[in-house]
């Protein structure tokens, strides 16, 4: 025990001006692989942290109306889902792996997707849409994640995160 | 482990300055380590504060920015604008808890 006369205050860094960005793409619609990027970006965010998050490719689904409450967990392909290779592709598998998954994310109180995205929209993220992705899918804003800060495309998208630090996910 | 003088009174702080004694934390300590890190206190921050406190003691954790929010109701928004840029560890610290362990 050392006593001291000084307070000892913590840094939190509000003189630090940093810059820090970071820049997610999320590029899978799978369940398990939709989470890493929102709770990367989310822990981002409480650190003070700009956080631009790309959805791109499969990781359209994560903003897409129709798709993003129903993103579904494979064990199929998936030696970390720990079952049996010849039992994973069973009918019902996925459904069951699915629904175990989900369970355990609401145990541990983390939000469904939609409900995620404005939780990092809340927090300062901002939420591109690919503009190709739109064009494969034959979607526009009216079916995407209504709080979206936009279409972009892929120069558009490395351009606002120049100097930032990149997460491909 | 340190010790810190804050209103005459010797506290137990980790070694960034975190309170680690729950019981010896009142508000006014939390006055004084608000402006210490330069947050100025209103009703919402107390709001905000006596939510940690109460949740801290019934769960035996520091709640998340999320936690605060549904259980707490004060909305992410609103956090991000009272403790600016890092809300999870500047009400923490003020409410003389730990950080949070969770990740959301």
């Amino acid at each position: 025990m050392t006593a001291t006369a000084e307070m000892i205050v913590p840094s939190f860094d509000d003189d630090v001006e940093t810059d820090r960005t970071l820049a997610i793409i999320c590029s899978k619609g799978s369940l398990d692989m939709a989470y890493p990027g929102l709770i990367l970006g989310n822990a981002a965010l409480g650190e003070g942290v700009d956080v631009h998050l790309f959805f791109t490719f499969w990781g359209f689904d994560m903003i897409t109306k129709g798709r993003m409450e129903h993103l579904k967990f494979s064990p199929v392909g998936n030696p970390a889902a720990h079952m049996p290779a010849a039992l994973a592709p069973l009918p019902g598998m996925t459904s069951m792996a699915t629904h175990m998954m989900n369970k355990s994310l609401e145990e541990l109180d983390i939000p469904p997707v939609p409900e995620f995205l404005e939780l990092l929209k809340a927090s300062g993220a901002k939420l591109w849409a690919c503009r190709l992705s739109a064009d494969m899918n034959h979607v526009d804003e009216s079916d995407l994640f209504d709080d979206l800060d936009g279409i972009i495309n892929a120069s558009d998208f490395i351009e606002l995160t120049e100097g930032a630090q990149l997460l491909f996910i | 482990m340190a010790t810190t003088v804050i209103n005459g009174k010797e506290l137990v702080v980790d070694d960034e300055g975190f309170m680690t004694e729950y019981d010896q934390w009142d508000e006014n300590i939390g006055q004084e380590l608000a402006t210490a890190i330069g947050v100025d206190m209103t009703d919402d921050h107390w709001k905000v504060i006596r939510f940690l406190r109460e949740d801290f003691q019934a769960k035996g954790e520091t709640p998340t920015i999320r936690r605060v929010s549904t259980a707490g109701g004060v909305d992410t928004k609103t956090l991000f604008r009272l403790f600016p840029k890092k809300p999870a560890k500047k009400m923490s610290y003020i409410a003389g808890l730990p950080k949070p362990h969770g990740c959301v």
